[in-house]
């Protein structure tokens, strides 16, 4: 499948999926749902028969939250049927939130933050002890690297020179209640990996040929790879973009749903059946001047502490 | 004991290349004959535990049988979700060797002091805890759970540097070793306590008390068979752990207690719930929260005499 078609998919996937279960972030599953098409359709070596052959790439997505899109992707590369997707969060399910190694396909099961690029490091290690020649790629969000076990992961990836390691992070420039420059503004993001000893590499993660072409540039010998991708939160849906609304929050019935639809309708390659309005949505309810769209939901646009705030400085 | 892991370890090692050490920066002097014998199974992953410990995880998913290894709480409650979503969930083969159970680095202070790690461990689910208490339940324990399939927890001591047991030919995970045989009382110890417990005994037989003394070098899977049965025989059960009472051995013990009809009753030995703010050497501090063989001795009597 192309990437593009993949990606369509993945976001269609996720809207559906989150609006059936009252998921939660839906945006952080729009914003790297470009990296997680780029890497199944052009990328990872695999093979959906053999979920577990040894020679296929290693791939953990350590901001778990986003496992829809994993489990989208999956469906669609053959490991289940799509139709299971429609479980996703439900009573006796295989696919929780946060994804989960037992479902066929995935390597590591993530969820809190600051594990995966760890467990990489580790795979890759062992591979490189055993000269093994599969990669171990690993997307990690910005938000997540907050957390110093990341950057435990990256001395030591850098140290044991592990250049069998592609890292992607999902730079979508937003976390849980703000921005990342809101939070803990620690950027820019790519140059602190170049300065812990990574090949740092800076692309538009919405963009696929730019995906394309820093994932299948040859690795620097001696060094791991970390991709700092640029993306937005929400990618797709005009109302999700950058807005941190949507980190939480599954689009209802009503204009939420009918109006994501519509818009991903009118991007949708002409050669790809949506699984679930295949016509799109006939009589759409659009939102009223009371609807809470394209408003700021930042936690710095409605707090205002007395001893500390950038504003005051303006 | 770490000697006795360390040497064991490298006879492993030797015949399967999968097994490896891990270590957060700590085993001078200690890990080097490892090192120097077997350098490609041997990493050192800097001051960064919870690195440490899902890299180990990585590396276990890929067919590595592998050691890590730090000191006092440092592989376990530093990185403890580490542990658990990592290795444990995953069924990794992940042995975390933590040396250091209890008072051993005494005068280094409440930092250093492991009192917790046997609770907190026991608490996940596919998690095997052994605390070997002699050299010999060490080099056993060690070979147990390097066999082992999944994720394992060695807490070793100091002192318990002589061996209790001539030898161990039965050795097994979630088994309790009988080391005498007595009437009335039974005492139960694991770890490296046991030197106090020998003592303990000494005294005992001074006033014509002649218990039954068991090791429990696994905690988890803790001996239900064993606990049953000395409860069926026995008027009372003391258990002996360098460890605070909350959640550990005497915990696992009573909770197999409270489950049957009758029991003996049962006197639980370790840190009574609280943290060191003393300063002194292992058996110093041991004899001050009340864990060394004599005051070990003066419980038993105070309850026996109740």
């Amino acid at each position: 499948m192309k990437s593009q078609n993949l990606a369509w998919l993945i976001r269609r996937h996720g809207i559906e999926m989150t609006h059936l279960s009252g998921g939660s972030h839906i945006g952080a599953i729009m914003s790297v749902a470009d990296i997680i098409a780029v890497l199944y359709a052009d990328i990872l070596h695999f093979d959906p028969a053999e979920p577990k052959a040894d020679n296929r790439d290693r791939f953990i997505l350590s901001k778990g939250h986003a496992g829809a899109s994993i489990y989208a992707a999956l469906a669609e590369s053959g490991f289940f049927a799509t139709e299971e997707l429609k479980t996703h969060y439900q009573n006796g399910s295989r696919l929780s939130g946060h994804v989960s190694h037992h479902v066929p396909g995935v390597d590591f099961s993530t969820g809190s933050l600051g594990h995966g690029l760890s467990a990489a490091a580790g795979m890759a290690l062992a591979a490189k002890q055993d000269k093994k020649q599969h990669k171990v790629y690993v997307v990690l969000g910005d938000g997540e690297c907050n957390e110093g076990s990341v950057w435990e992961a990256a001395l030591f990836s850098a140290h044991f020179e592990l250049d069998n390691l592609i890292c992607i992070v999902d730079h979508n420039h937003m976390q849980s209640l703000d921005t990342c420059d809101n939070t803990l503004s620690t950027f820019p993001l790519a140059g602190i990996w170049r300065g812990f000893g990574w090949n740092t590499v800076e692309v538009d993660g919405n963009d696929h040929e730019q995906l394309r072409n820093a994932l299948t540039a040859p690795a620097v010998p001696g060094k791991p790879t970390v991709i700092v991708a640029h993306t937005t939160k929400g990618k797709g849906v005009s109302f999700m973009e950058n807005d941190i609304l949507w980190h939480y929050r599954f689009p209802h019935d009503g204009w939420e749903y009918d109006l994501a639809v519509t818009e991903m309708h009118r991007v949708k390659p002409a050669d790809v059946v949506d699984p679930y309005t295949p016509d799109g949505i006939a009589d759409p309810i659009m939102p009223d001047e009371n609807a809470d769209i394209y408003r700021d939901h930042t936690t710095s646009a409605t707090y205002h502490p007395t001893w500390f705030g950038k504003e005051k400085a303006e | 004991m770490r000697d006795t892991f360390v040497r064991t370890l490298i006879e492993l090692a030797k015949e399967d290349k999968n097994i490896e050490i891990v270590t957060g920066d700590l085993g001078f002097g200690v890990l080097k004959p490892f090192w120097e014998a077997l350098p490609d199974q041997f990493i050192n992953a800097g001051i960064a535990e919870q690195n440490m410990t899902s890299a180990a995880a990585g590396m276990a998913l890929e067919g590595k049988n592998v050691f890590t290894y730090s000191i006092g709480n440092f592989p376990t409650l530093r990185c403890l979700e580490q542990i658990r979503n990592d290795c444990a969930y995953h069924h990794a083969n992940v042995k975390i060797v933590c040396v250091g159970g209890g008072f051993v680095y005494g005068s280094l202070g409440m930092s250093h002091h492991a009192m917790e790690d046997i609770a907190v461990m026991r608490a996940l689910p596919d998690v095997v805890v052994m605390c070997p208490g002699d050299l010999v339940e060490a080099e056993a324990a060690t070979k147990a759970i390097a066999k082992h399939q999944g994720t394992c927890y060695l807490r070793l001591g100091r002192g318990g540097e002589k061996r209790i047991h001539a030898e161990l030919p039965d050795f097994e995970i979630g088994k309790a070793i009988p080391v005498q045989t007595g009437e009335r009382i039974a005492i139960f110890s694991t770890g490296a306590i046991f030197e106090e417990v020998e003592e303990t005994c000494n005294l005992l037989k001074d006033v014509g008390i002649y218990p039954t003394v068991y090791t429990f070098p696994t905690v988890k899977p803790i001996d239900t068979e064993v606990i049953r049965e000395i409860a069926s025989t026995h008027e009372m059960i003391v258990t002996c752990e360098e460890h605070n009472l909350s959640g550990g051995f005497g915990s696992a013990v009573a909770e197999v207690l409270a489950e049957m009809p009758s029991h003996a009753r049962l006197l639980r030995i370790g840190m009574n719930d609280q943290y060191s703010t003393l300063v002194g050497n292992q058996k110093y501090l041991r004899d001050q929260y009340g864990m060394s063989g004599k005051k070990i001795f003066e419980k038993i009597i105070h309850e026996v005499k109740k």
